[in-house]
């Protein structure tokens, strides 16, 4: 194997790191600076809405996981089906968003934030109340478009990226 | 003949255990290397550490359920996982799908290759020693295309955007603008990222014949994907068995000549560039309409089996579908494209050195979680 | 010229704290400035949260590794294991012994001192040795051999391209070096200069000749059986190392102390980490060397281009015997130019694949 090309192609490369020295480097300190997350992330858990739920119980039969668990009752004076008990176990769920595009009454969502997490295993099985719409629980914009067109736009890499130093 | 022989010495051959906890084996990758000083007399693969039992799960999921699993084979490029079972099942099925699904799915195809081409080049630099740095490179442009796929899809890794029929939901707005710009820088880069490194005398002198497979060999193993390509084997199934509306699109298939990494390396980068070049023409005339077929909740498929299969990143991916008539296939078996590439280690390996071992291992590009399915 | 103070133990023991002082903070300086240096070449920032833009982070290091556990093995040989950082970390602080950091700042002004920091510097290597033996553990017996296999054949380039610069300078003693070099001997020297850097990073362990602990290959080499303050002191010698050998060049070739306007420690430390930069660059882009690539390297190439180099330079110093005029310059960067060109031609690394 002979020096190919005398070593100009090593100092071909030094020059490429060095220019790359000279700019600006590609990264966010985070708990100072975030970024917007993209409009439709499937985040870490999911948003219910009880006026819409009918509980015709699609959503846990299209989850692959068997996260979503319903109870639902008939009351016979208003001739309608009440949900007793909607509990999704966050732990086991995959975040693949088959049941939000399964829900005929557009009645599931999945969740915007991020920031989630529990110290316990038990808390990440919610129920109920705990999984309606809050502010620290936003919908995020994945298969409902009008949820999407309300959230910020995304911050894309290829916006930011700047060739000369800043 | 080994090298014993030269020498008065008595010396013997030890065992070396590259185990499944290693920086460099892309995985739970587990080697154990007869070695002779640090010339490499045999090794001894042992895989099965990933395990997850796909195969066997995939009969208790319903056909569209099965397709976020599909998403955990090949971490690195789930596009083309998903896209391989979907069209299995649509060949089993005979389900068409509107020209915009198809197009969507050929420029997800494409941006999926030149991510994983980008993990796979700057995998492979790492570990022929240069110090994170091109990796970071690869990754920083890896991470334009994740930005994409994540405003499509909502998540970064796993992406569950294929549909059986279609895809999944349309692209936004900024999409396409979005990705004219990415298509402009990373020409602009490949072109840079050659100059660090290709025609660096260290690398050439550590790549350059090395790690040698030859044509025969490639084609009686059933190796596929950009390692038969460097070994003069012209076989890509995008032109070889056209799926999807490929045969629209102009571009060209590169083929080695030697069958060493250094032809490995260079037919990866030069894939990138034919990528980019059937994104420009998709982007161009992407058409109107829906992008899923109106299809039943829970697909029945009648009774038959069926072989799908395209060109994933890392070579042929294929899936084998038996169906009985019910929701869920009563087989699926998956064709694992980095299993039957790593059949190969052997052959490549033998004669050369503990440093080559590494190098070589890393251009041929596997990711464990297709080997152990 | 004696310097301050006067007395020969005081003189020592001054100096001796002196150089402990200057090789601890230098290394901690050389940690952090090759962190943050690498960082940027590699479009990230480097460590920036501990202190103010993270200058702490040595600190921080060195408390981390302090609190951790002690781990030997079981069938480790425990003496050896024990003596092998100490082995290993004692030549490097010796050869700051005759390193000059003004004009007669120095410990002991040996008139061999060029030869006493390149027969101190072989010590280093048994610590390694010891250390890859004594941990039981195949992977660091393959990096020990591999170091001492480096070592060993980069002996002879460094050596020679020194010899071509003593002869220049007409003195071996480090500070008469540094006196004599009205043009810097770099210029006088370029062949000699990348011959020595070239070797230096051989003989430290540094990228592109790092295979003694590549990360990817060997886990850690002769040191991954190490833990806790044992692993500090390689950490500690991998970087006095560096910094030795950029003090040797500063010395040698970059004119030592001298520069206008600021003190001369001070144009020394900002040469040292000149040179240091270099290394920084050369670890960020290039892959690394295969072993008998590195061994025909030394012994093919390096070798035969510093005996030509010594010869070159004798017979400059017989022509010119006053001190050689600022036009050898051109024609010693023209006689480097027309070698490596011819060498490279020549030069054929053998494949490398043994029949098996």
């Amino acid at each position: 194997m002979k020096f190919e090309r005398f070593g100009l192609g090593l100092l071909k490369g030094m020059t490429v790191t060095l220019r790359n020295l000279l700019r600006h480097p590609t990264v966010n300190q985070f708990p100072e600076q975030r970024l917007n997350i993209s409009r439709r992330t499937r985040g870490n858990e999911l948003v219910w809405s009880r006026e819409r739920c009918t509980g015709c119980g699609t959503c846990a039969k299209t989850c692959p996981q068997g996260a979503i668990v319903i109870e639902t009752s008939v009351n016979m004076t208003d001739n309608k089906y009440e949900v007793d008990k909607y509990q999704v176990d966050t732990g086991y769920c995959i975040q693949c968003g088959l049941c939000v595009e399964a829900c005929p009454y557009d009645a599931l969502f999945m969740g915007y934030a991020f920031e989630r997490a529990q110290y316990r295993r038990g808390d990440l099985v919610q129920s109920d109340d705990a999984l309606l719409e809050s502010p620290e629980r936003p919908a995020s914009g994945y298969y409902h478009p009008d949820v999407a067109s309300k959230l910020p736009r995304q911050t894309l890499l290829v916006d930011k990226i700047v060739e000369k130093r800043k | 003949m080994t090298t014993t022989e030269m020498m008065t010495l008595k010396t013997e051959p030890f065992v070396l255990n590259f185990g499944p906890v290693h920086p460099s084996t892309h995985g739970v990758y587990r080697m154990r290397a007869t070695l002779d000083g640090e010339v490499i007399l045999d090794i001894e693969p042992v895989v099965g550490y990933l395990h997850r039992g796909i195969e066997k799960l995939a009969e208790e999921r319903t056909f569209s359920g099965f397709i976020p699993l599909t998403d955990r084979l090949d971490y690195i490029s789930p596009m083309s996982n998903n896209l391989a079972y979907c069209l299995a099942v649509e060949k089993l099925a005979g389900i068409k799908i509107p020209e915009r699904g198809e197009y969507l799915r050929v420029i997800m195809a494409e941006l999926q290759r030149l991510a994983n081409h980008c993990v796979a080049v700057g995998s492979f630099l790492n570990d022929c020693g240069a110090y994170y740095t091109p990796f970071m490179y690869t990754f920083r442009e890896r991470e334009k295309i994740v930005d994409l796929f994540d405003m499509v899809c909502g998540q970064r890794l796993t992406y569950n955007y294929m549909r059986i029929g279609g895809v999944s939901q349309d692209i936004p707005e900024e999409f396409l603008p979005a990705l004219k710009k990415l298509v402009k820088q990373l020409a602009r880069f490949i072109e840079e990222y050659e100059r660090l490194l290709k025609q660096n005398e260290i690398l050439l002198a550590r790549t350059k014949g090395v790690g040698i497979l030859s044509r025969e060999t490639a084609i009686n193993c059933g190796i596929s994907g950009p390692v038969a390509r460097a070994s003069g084997v012209a076989w890509d199934l995008r032109k070889a068995d056209s799926y999807s509306v490929y045969d629209r699109f102009q571009f060209d298939i590169p083929v080695g000549e030697a069958g060493d990494s250094y032809d490995r390396y260079r037919v990866r980068i030069e894939e990138m560039r034919q990528s980019l070049r059937i994104i420009e023409q998709a982007m161009k005339d992407v058409p109107g309409g829906p992008v899923r077929a109106e299809l039943p909740h829970l697909i029945r498929p009648p009774r038959g089996e069926a072989y799908g299969h395209l060109e994933a990143p890392k070579g042929e991916l294929g899936f084998y579908i038996v169906s009985d008539g019910s929701i869920a296939p009563y087989r699926c078996h998956i064709r694992p494209t980095s299993l039957i590439n790593l059949s190969a280690l052997r052959e490549m390996v033998k004669g050369w050195k503990v440093a080559d071992l590494i190098a070589i291992f890393g251009s041929i590009d596997i990711t464990m979680g297709e080997v152990d399915r | 010229m004696t310097f301050w103070p006067g007395n020969y133990w005081w003189h020592w023991l001054f100096y001796a704290a002196v150089i402990i002082v200057f090789v601890l903070l230098m290394v901690m300086g050389a940690i952090y400035f090759e962190r943050r240096g690498l960082g940027r070449m590699q479009s990230r920032l480097g460590p920036n949260r501990t202190g103010p833009f993270g200058l702490l982070q040595p600190v921080a290091d060195a408390v981390k590794v302090l609190l951790k556990e002690n781990l030997v093995p079981d069938k480790a040989d425990k003496l050896v294991h024990w003596l092998a950082p100490v082995v290993a970390f004692a030549p490097v602080l010796m050869i700051f012994a005759v390193i000059p950091f003004q004009n007669g700042a120095l410990l002991a002004d040996l008139n061999i001192g060029i030869l006493f920091i390149v027969a101190v510097s072989s010590v280093a290597t048994i610590g390694v040795f010891m250390a890859g033996w004594g941990s039981s553990n195949k992977y660091s017996l393959l990096g020990a051999m591999r170091n001492v296999a480096a070592v060993v054949s980069y002996e002879m380039p460094l050596a020679l391209s020194v010899v071509a610069t003593v002869l220049v300078a007409g003195t071996m003693s480090m500070n008469g070096i540094v006196q004599g070099q009205t043009i810097p001997y770099i210029l006088l020297q370029p062949l000699g200069f990348l011959i020595f850097f070239a070797a230096g990073c051989a003989e430290i362990n540094r990228s592109p000749f790092d295979l003694m602990e590549a990360d990817q290959e060997l886990v850690a080499g002769f040191h991954t059986e190490y833990s806790g303050m044992k692993f500090a002191m390689f950490y500690l010698v991998e970087y006095a190392e560096a910094i030795a050998i950029s003090a040797i060049i500063t010395t040698l070739f970059l004119s030592g102390w001298k520069g206008p306007w600021l003190t001369p420690w001070l144009w020394f430390i900002i040469k040292v980490f000149v040179v240091f930069f270099l290394m920084i660059w050369t670890r960020a882009t290039f892959p690394r060397v295969r072993i008998d690539q590195l061994m025909a390297f030394a012994w093919k190439f390096l070798f035969p281009l510093a005996l030509i180099n010594l010869f070159v330079t004798a017979a400059q110093v017989l022509v010119w015997p006053d001190g050689l005029p600022w036009y050898v310059i051109f024609i010693n960067f023209a006689i480097m130019g027309i070698l490596i060109l011819a060498w490279s031609k020549l030069f054929k690394l053998g494949l490398g694949r043994s029949e098996v």
